[in-house]
């Protein structure tokens, strides 16, 4: 007996050291190209071309960063997102929590039908009214502007409006009620009550639309046409010329594009978790 | 009578607050929706209609574009490769992060970090990252001897390149399977014990029957994503070499914006749509049959 217990243990030791093994070597290929763009961005031109392959350019060429910054508008391009991320998590927050208070706190009849409404506009691909809407931004004279990507947020996005009822519905309709009873209007256990006790899932909200907009490649193609215009997913497109890459310097734009978003993920690694689980309930 | 008032009172203030998204249902929804069914039965140019031509694009398209066709193809060739692999490579992960280990969190950082980086910086990281001659891939697979293929500019592996790049951003997913798998009771797990189970038995009668729900809504929404694949063809090989990488999205953003085909081009979404949608409910009523959950049985 004592020996089966004792067996069971050195294979579980065993398989927990092999399960190592291949998490080390997972963990290796997921950030090898993180890695690798890193290095490059730091190379001489000669050495990127260089065989065996150089993974410490030594010295590093920093200057590839200023020279990548200056061959496009870079930073103009960084304002243009900064400005459309902004702009899209003020929106969000202010319309989305409306709808979520009004579908989880406000007992009319038909929020129910509401929520369902919502959760299946998610299945609508965008192709579908894409078209539709370029046409009718084109007519507002929107075209070019940063408005067809900003203006939809501020009426509330069904992915966010969901999270966000799930979320109120953990906060005890005593509260509500107490107040209500106390003579509070709706906006006022809205705005006094709801929103602060919703802190961590407001974070988790504008953490999202703020990396939902610095990703988005598809609306900013198709809306933002003069490169004065142009974000960075759109921006960076400008390093290559028909036949030619100069990969140091995309490398180095690459770089500074995903380096914020690395360093938001370090500071608010929890804030990330706690988003990843609310999505993960729906399942 | 008074009781209605307050109802009808309560019905008014739920409205109020979901305003901004009735309004934003309608204008960005139900508008756009209708108008593309409506633009998909006329030639238009983006500025006018200018004629109405029943379901002559749909016709066109299934009968007579082999370009259609080929984007299609390609579609379908990157879904049944990519969701499948996406599950297994997500699953695996998960399972492996689930390890009792001290350093497990480290490992679940590193897996989930490339799942942030931008689709568009990730096309030309993976770009660099499979260039033929000085790419990253092929100079490892030489050290073994190997000679790489060309990747994405080799019309046979292009499609396969974008498939495999699409499992470096599987840490997502993982994390998802990863809260299902911990939430599984122990319990179920200390009973089998008892009973002797295999790990493979373990897995195969508790774990997967217990986390199918998430395996389920996880094949959807993949479903749904592999459809509308875009962003590395369009930024990687432009759809390229030989239309091998023309997705069905890329086709149809190409008919809109570059051809002025807007008619056409709103025929190919409803398509999109309707084939989506098929594929969704055949899947969701092959899979009743595997999907347990748990509150069922009461």
């Amino acid at each position: 007996m004592a020996n089966g217990f004792r067996s069971k243990s050195r294979i579980e030791r065993r398989s927990r050291m092999v399960g190592r093994l291949l998490l080390i070597a997972m963990s290796a290929v997921f950030l090898m190209p993180i890695l690798w763009m890193v290095t490059t961005s730091l190379k001489d031109s000669s050495q990127v071309m260089a065989y065996p392959p150089i993974w410490f350019p030594w010295p590093p060429k920093w200057a590839n960063y200023s020279t990548a910054v200056n061959a496009i508008p870079f930073l103009l391009y960084l304002k243009n997102t900064v400005t459309v991320c902004i702009f899209t998590i003020i929106g969000t927050l202010l319309s989305s929590t409306l709808v979520a208070y009004s579908l989880a706190k406000i007992p009319w009849r038909g929020r129910n039908a509401l929520l369902i409404l919502i959760l299946s506009t998610m299945m609508l691909p965008f192709p579908v009214t894409m078209i539709p809407l370029f046409v009718t931004f084109g007519r507002l004279g929107w075209i070019n502007t940063f408005k067809p990507l900003i203006v939809p947020s501020f009426l509330g996005n069904a992915f966010y409006i969901f999270l966000l009822r799930q979320f109120f519905m953990t906060i005890p309709t005593e509260l509500s009620d107490a107040a209500r009873i106390d003579g509070a209007s709706e906006l006022g256990i809205f705005r006094r009550i709801v929103l602060p006790l919703s802190r961590p899932v407001l974070a988790v909200i504008a953490l999202f639309q703020f990396l939902g907009s610095w990703n988005d490649f598809l609306g900013p193609l198709i809306y933002l046409h003069s490169n004065d215009k142009y974000t960075l997913a759109i921006g960076l497109q400008m390093y290559r010329t028909t036949n030619y890459v100069e990969w140091e310097l995309l490398m180095a734009a690459s770089t500074l594009v995903v380096l914020p978003i690395l360093v938001l993920f370090f500071f608010t690694q929890r804030t990330f978790i706690e988003g990843i689980a609310i999505t993960g309930i729906k399942g | 009578m008074g009781r209605t008032r307050q109802e009808r009172r309560t019905t008014l203030m739920g409205l109020a607050f979901a305003a901004p998204w009735l309004i934003g249902f309608v204008l960005f929804v139900a508008y756009p929706v209708l108008a593309s069914l409506y633009y998909s039965f006329t030639e238009f140019t983006g500025l006018d209609v200018t004629a109405f031509v029943g379901f002559d694009n749909y016709v066109q398209m299934v009968t007579r574009d082999e370009l259609f066709h080929k984007s299609l193809y390609n579609t379908l060739y990157y879904l049944s490769l990519a969701v499948p692999l996406g599950l297994v490579v997500a699953l695996c992960l998960a399972m492996l992060l689930n390890l009792n280990l001290k350093e497990v969190s480290l490992y679940r950082t590193c897996v989930y970090i490339p799942n942030i980086v931008p689709a568009f910086a990730s096309s030309f990281i993976w770009l660099w990252m499979l260039n033929p001659e000085y790419g990253l891939v092929n100079l490892i697979l030489e050290q073994f001897g190997i000679w790489g293929p060309g990747w994405v500019s080799d019309p046979r592996w292009s499609k396969l390149s974008i498939v495999l790049m699409a499992q470096w951003g599987a840490g997502g997913s993982a994390m998802i399977f990863l809260a299902a798998l911990q939430d599984v009771p122990r319990s179920l797990y200390e009973v089998a014990d008892l009973d002797g189970a295999s790990s493979w038995t373990k897995f195969r009668y508790i774990t997967l029957p217990m986390i199918s729900p998430v395996i389920l809504f996880h094949i959807i929404t993949a479903l749904f994503g592999a459809f509308q694949v875009f962003t590395p063809a369009y930024i990687m090989t432009a759809g390229g070499p030989a239309n091998s990488t023309l997705f069905y999205v890329l086709y149809l953003y190409r008919n809109a914006f570059n051809y002025g085909k807007m008619g056409y081009a709103s025929a190919m979404a409803w398509l999109l749509f309707l084939l989506s949608l098929i594929t969704v409910l055949i899947v969701m009523k092959t899979s009743a049959r595997f999907v347990y959950y748990q509150g069922e049985e009461r």
